[in-house]
């Protein structure tokens, strides 16, 4: 089967091309296995990866158009030539390793971490299994950033706009029982950009590959604005 | 040289649950931390972890910490040190609710506790009925942790050097360590980071092995840099291998699947392990699952065409069950297999999933090695913590639940430790400069052009030797043929070459540093199992099918120079309880 792979060296000079690899396809074969075996082969091919299942997030690259974890992607399912590019709109690195501050640094700012402020118990603080589920489909993201580098908003305003992934956590700390700063979560995402850039495109949801829904999170989060400013 | 530096109270390598947890303690106690990961910290292993970690709460059944330590010390079949154990098991209990009040998102009861499933081993009333003890969030426990330690760090300001290759450790002539020499990836510029303390938190080596549930990263970096600087590796003959991999690839399955009702089929469809642990069944510990899976097939009770495999049965759980308790594990079938849980068995075999061995340490995660006056020396301002150290908890068998505690229980415990390091030496040392160059020569040795064999290539192979000469059955011949095929092995990799010297992001260097790595713990771990006349746990040799307390209940020490294996006692007395005297392990 034939790949064509996003190549770009900053060392070299070169101007980024695509090269075109063939590899021999086996029953099961994930692009991730496909692309060691172009290393295997090439060892100047750049990519991260590690876990190989799907749990790491290392593996976020864009595949006949769509951003997809590559270890998780059955190259049956694969259109011939399959086209593998960085994730788009970020700066690249190397081949297909991208920058991904600004997309941290957005995960940094909406303090993606739980705020409770009363007295801790001795023990656990008590959640319920229905508020708990709450959480599901939210605290599983494995910041691989397929979901941001898909959204044409956070494309036009990165520095500004939030983007899916921090809005997706944003959103999990809002929807958590134990969590107590609901309104300075809120107030910190008010303005025309941080969060109301989000016109309900739905790449992001597309591009999850851990079935997870940003759009429907950043819409909670309008309507809890809504309910706290009335 | 000008080699960029940067200073620090204390650099911690490795951004796992082990060293996120101590980067917190000690961020939160003011001190200046340096987190160097050669991932982006959410990429490390510990987010791979499933099925929970082990607490007596008591949440769902009466516990106690006292029976946790029993099945400890019992899962690892006596070697195991048991003021360590004794430590552990207290401080799970206030371990596990610090985690939920950073965040966790634990898995509930329906009265609003943690979430807790039956794990193997684990028993109530020191070996009695099965006990509920391991707490979870779903089975993505590892996730949910590893996540909230980075969030908290976050909060805590730690500095963290993300996609930083740690090269060597440094260490002064009286052998105090300073921190140690990085690499960044991005750039490929070397970097200095001077640390009055260095913690050593990088994880397991499971990439010695071809098929295993280890991620492309656990390269044992840690332990292979305290071995070249001097310090031995303990028990490293001791190597789990999973009952439950995906067959044929490797990946996890939990063993919370047995835990929430799942059992093992052979292709007569019978629950095979009621004859290996009458009692304990599915339940029994690892080493004991993973022999009587690989006895199955050779014996031709083997599933699949190739009677290569068994299989793992959770069709009979219900969907809800499946879908709450086991969401990932549905996920990794669905997309490895085609089939779901809830209805299809699952193909499954023994997999290569983690060290007992490690970093010789004590229970306050300060590296212990014999130096002048006996073989428990403290290493000044040296810790190491997680599943690269081997405190040792977890003896010749690790207990399911037990690997997620530990990584918390001690690197909070050196966090601690460190800190009262920092009050007692509030000074920097002067860095040694030759042991800078040593370590620099380390990475010049990659910059040698012309012709010779791939890095990549040598690992492949090195991976199949270990799968071939040092897996779940062991004996003298082929051991003693491994270590000639390694000997020549390592002498091959000295001669490798890379092809691309560039700098940016030069992905084949790092593996290439690895692959060295890899070729001394591949050393250590087949000459002492070599060496190890006696079957213990994990440990499983064909010729000497007993275990031998008379003249093995003690620890390994392998060190690098001379290939040199020494030994030292088990601490078998607790720190307040009776000692558990080793007695015959039957599940």
């Amino acid at each position: 089967m034939r790949l064509e792979i996003y190549r770009y060296d900053p060392e070299s000079g070169a101007a980024p091309r695509m090269q075109s690899y063939t590899v021999e396809i086996r029953p099961g074969m994930m692009l991730r296995d496909a692309l060691l075996e172009v290393k295997a082969g090439d060892e100047t091919l750049a990519f991260r990866h590690s876990c190989g299942e799907g749990v790491c997030g290392s593996d976020g690259v864009n595949v006949n158009g769509r951003n997809r974890l590559a270890c998780i992607t059955p190259m049956a399912e694969l259109r011939e030539p399959v086209q593998v590019r960085p994730l788009p709109g970020r700066p690249v690195i190397r081949d297909l390793v991208v920058d991904m501050s600004t997309f941290y640094r957005h995960y940094r700012e909406v303090k993606p971490y739980l705020e409770h402020r009363d007295p801790l118990p001795e023990q656990e603080i008590r959640q319920s299994p229905e508020e708990r589920a709450r959480l599901d489909g939210l605290y599983e993201c494995i910041l691989c950033g397929c979901c941001s580098t898909a959204c044409p908003s956070f494309w036009w305003n990165p520095e500004r706009f939030r983007g899916p992934q921090a809005l997706l956590a944003a959103w999990r700390f809002l929807a958590d029982s134990r969590d107590q700063a609901t309104a300075e979560r809120l107030e910190a995402l008010e303005g025309p950009y941080r969060l109301f850039r989000c016109h309900s495109i739905m790449n992001c949801v597309d591009a999850c590959p851990k079935g997870l829904n940003p759009t429907a999170a950043i819409a909670r989060i309008k309507a809890e604005m809504l309910k706290e400013s009335i | 040289m000008a080699l960029p530096r940067r200073r620090f109270d204390t650099l911690i390598i490795g951004a796992g649950g082990a060293g996120l947890n101590a980067a917190l303690q000690l961020a939160d106690s003011g001190a200046r931390v340096a987190v160097v990961s050669k991932v982006f910290p959410t990429r490390s292993h510990t987010v791979a972890a499933q099925g929970g970690v082990n607490a007596a709460l008591g949440n769902k059944l009466p516990d106690d910490w006292h029976w946790h330590m029993f099945d400890t010390v019992k899962g690892g079949d006596y070697l195991g040190d048991q003021d360590a154990i004794e430590f552990m098991c207290r401080e799970a209990v206030p371990t596990v609710y610090e985690l939920e009040h950073h965040g966790v998102p634990f898995s509930r009861f329906a009265d609003g506790r943690i979430y807790q499933r039956p794990f193997g081993g684990m028993t109530r009333d020191f070996g009695g009925e099965q006990a509920t003890r391991t707490c979870a969030a779903a089975d993505r426990t590892g996730h949910a942790i590893l996540h909230t330690l980075y969030q908290q760090n976050l909060r805590a300001r730690t500095h963290f050097f993300d996609e930083y290759w740690a090269v060597d450790l440094l260490r002064d002539e009286e052998g105090v360590a300073l921190g140690a020499l990085v690499l960044c990836i991005e750039t490929g510029e070397p970097l200095l980071v001077e640390a009055r303390t260095t913690l050593v938190a990088t994880g397991g080596c499971g990439q010695l092995f071809r098929t295993t549930t280890n991620a492309h990263i656990n390269t044992g970096d840690g332990m292979a840099m305290c071995l070249r600087a001097g310090i031995p590796i303990q028990d490293l003959e001791f190597f789990q291998f999973h009952p439950t991999g995906i067959a044929g690839k490797g990946m996890l399955i939990t063993e919370g699947a047995r835990g929430e009702g799942g059992y093992l089929e052979n292709k007569d469809g019978e629950r095979l392990m009621a004859r290996y642990a009458p009692h304990a069944k599915d339940l029994a510990s690892r080493d004991v699952v993973s022999r009587a899976i690989a006895v199955e097939v050779r014996e031709g009770r083997g599933c699949g065409p190739d009677g290569d495999h068994v299989l793992l049965r959770l069709d009979h759980l219900g969907e809800r069950v499946v879908a709450e308790r086991l969401p990932g594990i549905r996920d990794l079938c669905r997309t490895f297999l085609h089939l779901d849980p809830a209805r299809d068995p699952i193909p499954v075999f023994p997999t290569a999933h983690y060290a007992m061995g490690g970093i010789p340490t004590d229970r306050f995660g300060r590296v212990v090695a014999p130096a002048r006056h006996g073989p428990e020396e403290v290493v000044p301002g040296l810790y190491a913590a997680g599943e690269c150290a081997c405190v040792s908890v977890h003896g010749a068998n690790r207990l399911g639940g037990n690997s997620l505690l530990d990584i918390l229980v001690f690197g909070r415990a050196a966090g601690r430790d460190i800190l009262a390091f920092l009050e007692a030496n509030p000074h920097h040392r002067p860095t040694e400069e030759a042991a800078v160059e040593r370590a620099m020569a380390r990475l010049e040795r990659w910059e040698r052009k012309g012709e010779g064999e791939s890095p990549q290539a040598l690992r492949d192979e090195l991976q199949r030797l270990m799968e071939d000469h040092c897996g779940v059955f062991r004996d003298r011949a082929t051991m003693a043929e491994g270590l000639q095929r390694l000997e020549a092995l390592r002498a091959r990799i000295a001669e490798a070459r890379l092809q691309d010297h560039s700098r940016v992001f030069n992905t084949a260097r790092i593996e290439a540093l690895e692959l060295e790595n890899l070729a001394d713990l591949a050393l250590a771990m087949v000459t002492c199992a070599h060496a190890r006349e006696e079957s213990r746990g994990a440990h499983s040799r064909v010729d000497f099918p007993e275990r031998d307390d008379r003249n093995w209940m003690k620890h390994s020490l392998f060190f690098l120079e001379g290939a040199r294996v020494d030994y030292k006692p088990v601490r078998t007395r607790p720190l307040t309880v009776e000692s558990f005297p080793p007695k015959k392990r039957v599940y």
